[in-house]
């Protein structure tokens, strides 16, 4: 593949309820396989996704929320959280996953994958893509 | 320009399988290249042969299937998305034991990685959903 394209997932939906989250993050595992420049959003009820200890068993479904540590060996390594998102909902980043990866750029060291940012920020991490998908 | 087309939402349903329709016959009409339109979610539903809608209401299988044959337009159906909503084509039904296929004519079943692909060679890619 000769050109590397900037490409941003935006979640925006609960994981659960609706099907757009897990069918979100299956677009991401097999595209990590094209080697383009991955990121990840999440905001509105999105920020739900990343936060820790959720447990589906009442409601039979798959609780998939495991498979976003595991994004770091696909090299998805760029999670932006929108902070007005998370605050709206009562919710801090310790509420959230920790999800690392190893950085190859500096020793392998583990670094955390989750970066919370303002709403402009948010912005302007889309405004700087060639390719948006939006669940 | 190269426009790639996502339609996430389910036909009858939900307008986005309308609105993109509408939307690839304009870019069409307007000398731009449709390459591809990608099916996912319940946009998979568009593909089944065996929707019959009352006479007097659209078709919409059949307009796609229609533009995708005057335009030479790949129609591709995510094969995740439509295997856990009862989508299968030929192949996959023999494959998954199943007695019968219903996936219309000028679409095919196909992965995830189309949607890369297109996403990669086209210059824009518009989703149509919510």
């Amino acid at each position: 593949m000769s050109d590397i394209k900037k490409f941003l997932y935006v979640n925006r939906k609960p994981p659960y309820g609706t099907i757009y989250a897990l069918e979100s993050l299956e677009v991401v595992l097999i595209g990590a396989a094209f080697e383009q420049d991955v990121s990840l959003a999440f905001l509105d009820d999105g920020v739900f996704q990343l936060t820790r200890g959720q447990n589906t068993d009442a409601i039979g479904v798959k609780n998939f929320s495991p498979t976003f540590r595991a994004l770091g060996d696909y090299e998805v390594t760029k999670l932006y959280v929108e902070r007005e998102s998370l605050e709206e909902r009562g919710l801090t980043e310790g509420d959230l996953q920790e999800i690392t990866y190893e950085d190859e750029d500096d020793d392998w060291e583990e670094k955390p994958s989750i970066r919370v940012v303002s709403r402009a920020e948010m912005a302007g991490i889309m405004a700087d893509q060639d390719v948006v998908l939006s669940f | 320009m190269k426009i790639g087309v996502v339609v996430s939402e389910g036909p009858y349903t939900h307008q986005a399988a309308d609105t993109a329709y509408q939307f690839v016959k304009a870019a069409l009409d307007k000398g731009h290249e449709v390459p591809r339109v990608f099916f996912y979610h319940d946009g998979v539903n568009v593909s089944t042969r065996l929707s019959v809608p009352p006479q007097d209401e659209r078709h919409i299988q059949k307009q796609w299937t229609a533009l995708a044959q005057e335009h030479e337009i790949d129609l591709v159906v995510c094969i995740a998305a439509a295997q856990r909503r009862g989508l299968l084509d030929e192949n996959e039904a023999k494959r998954q034991g199943k007695d019968a296929n219903n996936i219309a004519e000028g679409f095919r079943i196909s992965g995830l990685g189309q949607l890369i692909e297109m996403g990669i060679q086209t210059d824009r890619l518009v989703t149509f959903g919510d």
